[in-house]
């Protein structure tokens, strides 16, 4: 415990300087007291040094959670790293808590390890309300059972020598103290805050400066090591955003003109960033009464001639469920966007999971190939829109993307895009229909067929989801049926001749392959990077398209001994009870590739609604190939 | 694919249509069948109004009337049940250029698409909205629908139908933004043409409740209606068309009706015996939605990159 004593300390003391290669923070408080902005704030001044760089959300469930509450912790971590940072990481290295009782909640959710540096408000000590006082004696107690390294600091009396408004100021006062306890560039955060609060003039600037210069000066006094994390210098043009900013920069870049939504979490703030931005390249979001008619606009708005999408999360997909169907059968390109969240029904809103890809690929009545794409970095976030515009109208058809919540909210720097003109073009234009091609004109071979749009003088025809022939003519014979079938399913086999199979990440054979798909990719890598150097035999492939899946899969899973998904979705432990090796219930992508190869997949999954942690990951792997190295 | 041409208007040359420029194929609705004349009407008009088939789009949910589309030799969208509204909606939502009929029963509309209903009037986008109610559900052979009177039995309901019926004329009239209400009956080909007529000139979505023959399942339900015009109160006046002296006579009941009052709308629409047909209410002030989602359509190439970088930049480091 070391600064608690009130009025300045009589001298600076000087700290030492000890080089990380990376490093975690955490700032959490009860929402509204910006802690959100210090940390992107912080995370963005880390990219520009040229850090590699994670940023994640601490958001709790409830708009305005009571005061000091456990599930009202609110807040961000970053992880901040020399090189390329791809996911949030295991357990943070420093803490700045507004209050002891956010913590428990971020305990809860194992955020801390024993020696995690907590900088905690001491103002709870002196509360004039005896119950938080007791609390907050408690928590301290707590805190140093389970070996946090807390030091109470009085940041809201620190602040408030600089500061009229505590409440508001010492979210910047923080970012300060986090700036010289990581050495960060201090002309690199000036000039983000004047650029953050541009709109708001001058002296809201200055104020905001002075309250950082103040943090920063007051860190010497807490703590006496100071982390310096060498960054790598990147010549590159870098944008920094989180997984659905990058979808909305995706949609704009790839030509689509309506996006047709309804607010659901965690997929709504695509459209926030579109309903501000989208007219900026000619685009509209419609905010639509419900799912059923966002989906039914989007379709409509493409069966028109234009380039459209939806984005939704898990109860929207379900409400989609039908014009999806009617999508896939009456060919009719889209692109759908859903931002996974945790399920089943409602669940947990704000939180991550990857339990939509069997409701995706399966979850409409009939046979309805699609394509699915699984972008599993920000910067993919971004280009698959664009691949999927392209191949929604290539192979005229819907074309799904799924992201989930740890994409959606993560923010990372990527390398600036440049536009192209090509991803702007029309899908079509409006001369005359070629005389004697019918409306579904399928090549046999191929299943592919050009598409009439209105407008187009003789290409009249009706589109319609009941069974129908070339011509859009409706048809119940056996044949037309089985025709349509085949001919949508073939434009999948088709697309799937195009693709490379997955690169391995490691060695491309050995003991054991982790296969995933989507948010785990940095969490997967860094945990197999790590038992790698440790000398195990473990190697990994992420999957970025689902369906139809990357070609030659079945020849690179027969090179390892064993396979096993690591996936953010329901499994049975397979020590359950009633649980056996027949009836147990795996996990989806697990479930797919045993259908897909006929192989003996396993799978390692939780449905905690957290990100996987490369730590959580790597101690599987080790306990899976200690035990069968031992065995040997 | 990409890299086409960008600009989407071609200049039409003179074109005379005929009625054969509509007839998508024989109808195959039973003998007797009201949607029929609706079919017969609105042809007539996209004759008259001489339009391109290839701009016209006719969208529908499911059941017997909305198969409309498959009968027509335009474009259409045959979509799915209850979601007519939101289709047609997005098919106009940056097509502007595009006339839009939309055919769909008193299942599709007042039941299982209720919510898109209420939504699609506030919406007011440009176009037609037939509601064909024949009190009844028609495709699926004989289930109550909302609009089937109290006591009718049907398939789900043999001891008669439970509750009273729902008023599509009045909730109608009854939702956000409404711009144009009209009622009409299938049996009367001048008044529907006229006021299907009326329904096309009007910017908006044009509501028409037509009372529709359903011989199979409830010819009973408007027998006396069709048998007896006493039962009909003509409305006339506003912006009702003009009818000549011939035409006048075959309406027993008439009544001046000023469609631009609300109130007097809501309170005629209230009346079943005799049914007041006619516009009931027009407003051709109130906003459409798609005055705010074709902005941008316009937009060059050159202008999108230009924002697309400015958007970038926005987070650019
Ligand atoms: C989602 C869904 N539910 C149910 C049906 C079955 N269905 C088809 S048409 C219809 C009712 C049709 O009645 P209405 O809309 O009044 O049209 P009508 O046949 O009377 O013209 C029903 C229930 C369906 N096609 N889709
Ligand atoms: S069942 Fe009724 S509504 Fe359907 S086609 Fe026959 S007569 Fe017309
Ligand atoms: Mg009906």
């Amino acid at each position: 415990m070391t600064t608690t004593t009130k009025g300045p300390a009589p001298t600076q003391p000087t700290s030492s300087v000890k080089r990380v290669h990376e490093h975690i923070v955490e700032i959490v408080s009860d929402s509204g007291e910006g802690a959100q902005k210090a940390g992107q704030t912080y995370g963005a001044v880390s990219a520009k040094m040229g850090n590699g760089v994670w940023t994640v959300e601490i958001i709790p469930a409830e708009i305005k959670p009571p005061a000091r509450s456990r599930a009202g912790a609110s807040g961000i971590r970053v992880r901040v790293g020399s090189e390329a940072v791809t996911n949030t990481g295991d357990e943070a290295d420093l803490v700045v808590a507004l209050n002891e009782q956010v913590l428990f909640g971020r305990i809860e959710q194992k955020a801390y390890k024993k020696g995690t540096i907590v900088l905690l408000e001491n103002k709870w000590a002196n509360d004039p309300r005896e119950e938080v006082r007791r609390d907050y004696a408690a928590a301290l107690a707590e805190f140093e059972r389970i070996g946090l390294d807390v030091r109470q600091v009085p940041l809201e009396e620190a602040c408030q020598k600089v500061a009229q408004d505590v409440r508001v100021g010492k979210n910047m006062f923080v970012l300060g103290l986090l700036c010289y306890i990581t050495c960060r560039e201090m002309e690199r955060a000036m000039e983000e805050v004047a650029f953050v609060f541009a709109k708001k003039g001058d002296k809201v600037i200055q104020k905001n400066q002075d309250l950082i210069r103040a943090g920063y000066d007051f860190g010497a006094q807490v703590l006496s090591t100071r982390y310096e994390i060498p960054p790598r210098k990147t010549e590159q043009r870098l944008m920094v955003l989180n997984g659905n900013q990058a979808i909305a920069l995706g949609v704009m870049a790839a030509g689509i003109e309506m996006v047709a939504m309804y607010p659901i979490t965690p997929a709504t703030s695509v459209s926030h960033h579109l309903a501000g931005a989208f007219k900026n390249v000619g685009g509209v979001v419609h905010q639509a009464e419900d799912e059923i008619a966002a989906m039914g606009f989007a379709i409509a708005a493409s069966y028109a001639g234009k380039t459209a999408c939806t984005v939704t999360s898990g109860p929207g997909l379900a409400l989609k469920t039908e014009f999806l169907g009617l999508a896939v059968m009456a060919e009719v390109p889209l692109v759908i966007v859903l931002v996974q969240r945790g399920g089943p029904s409602t669940g947990l809103p704000t939180k991550v999971e990857q339990g939509d890809l069997l409701a995706a690929l399966y979850g409409q009545p009939g046979d309805t190939p699609k394509i699915i794409l699984a972008p599993a970095t920000i910067e993919e976030c971004f280009h698959f829109v664009i691949t999927a515009r392209k191949l929604a109208e290539a192979f005229r058809t819907p074309v799904m993307i799924l992201t989930d919540a740890n994409l959606a909210t993560g923010v990372q720097p990527i390398p600036r895009p440049v536009p192209q003109a090509e991803w702007l073009a029309p899908p079509l234009d409006q001369s005359p229909w070629q005389k004697g091609v019918t409306a579904y004109d399928w090549d046999a071979d191929t299943g592919l067929s050009p598409r009439p749009i209105p407008g187009q003088r003789g290409g009249e025809y009706v589109l319609t989801g009941l069974a129908h022939t070339k011509k859009a003519k409706v048809a119940y014979d056996p044949d037309s049926n089985q025709t349509g079938c085949a001919m949508r399913s073939r434009k999948l086999a088709v697309f799937g001749e195009s693709l490379k199979p997955p690169q391995v990440h490691g060695a491309d054979h050995g003991e054991l392959l982790v296969v995933g798909w989507g948010s785990t990719l940095g969490s997967i890598e860094e945990a197999v990077d790590r038992a790698r150097k440790q000398g195990l035999s473990v190697s990994s492939l992420h999957l970025r398209f689902l369906s139809p899946l990357e070609p030659g899969l079945k020849e690179i899973f027969a090179r390892f001994r064993k396979v096993l998904t690591v996936e953010i979705n329901y499994s049975d432990a397979p020590d359950a009870p009633h649980t056996t090796k027949d009836n147990r219930r795996i996990a989806q992508l697990a479930q797919v590739l045993r259908t897909h190869t006929l192989m003996d997949i396993d799978c390692w999954s939780n449905v905690a609604g957290q990100p996987i942690q490369p730590g959580a990951i790597h101690a599987e792997l080790v306990r899976r190939l200690g035990k069968s190295k031992g065995e040997q | 694919m990409f890299g086409l041409k960008d600009d989407w208007e071609l200049e039409i040359p003179e074109r005379y249509f005929t009625l054969e420029d509509y007839e998508g194929g024989t109808a195959r609705w039973c003998p007797g069948c009201g949607d029929l004349a609706v079919l017969t009407a609105v042809q007539r008009i996209c004759r008259d109004e001489q339009l391109p088939p290839e701009k016209t789009v006719c969208v529908s949910g499911i059941g017997c009337s909305s198969r409309f589309p498959h009968y027509m030799k335009t474009y259409g969208f045959h979509g799915l049940h209850g979601r007519a509204f939101p289709v047609a909606c997005g098919v106009k939502s940056r097509r502007p250029d595009l006339k839009v009929f939309v055919a769909t029963g008193d299942g599709d509309c007042c039941s299982i698409g209720a919510g898109h209903w209420v939504h699609g009037i506030r919406y007011n986008m440009d176009m037609v909205v037939m509601l064909f109610d024949n009190a009844i559900y028609g495709l699926t052979k004989n289930q109550t629908s909302p609009t089937s009177p109290q006591g009718l039995s049907t398939n789900t309901h043999p001891r008669g139908a439970w509750l009273p019926p729902l008023n599509p004329t009045s909730a109608t009239l009854g939702f956000a933004n409404v711009s144009f209400v009209a009622q009409t009956v299938d049996w009367n080909p001048l008044h529907l043409y006229h006021t299907l007529k009326a329904a096309y000139h009007h910017k908006g979505t044009s509501f028409v409740r037509i009372m529709q023959r359903c011989p199979t399942y409830t010819e009973k339900v408007f027998a006396e209606l069709q048998k007896d015009p006493s039962h009909l109160l003509l409305l006339t006046g506003g912006d009702n068309p003009e009818l000549d002296a011939a035409s006048l006579r075959m309406f027993p009941n008439q009544q001046a009706h000023d469609s631009r009052d609300l109130h007097a709308a809501r309170r005629i629409a209230e009346q079943q015996d005799p049914l007041p047909i006619g516009v009931l209410f027009r407003d051709p002030s109130r906003p459409c939605y798609e005055d705010f989602t074709t902005v941008g359509l316009g937009m060059s190439a050159a202008d999108k990159l230009r924002g697309l970088e400015r958007e970038f930049d926005k987070f650019s480091v």
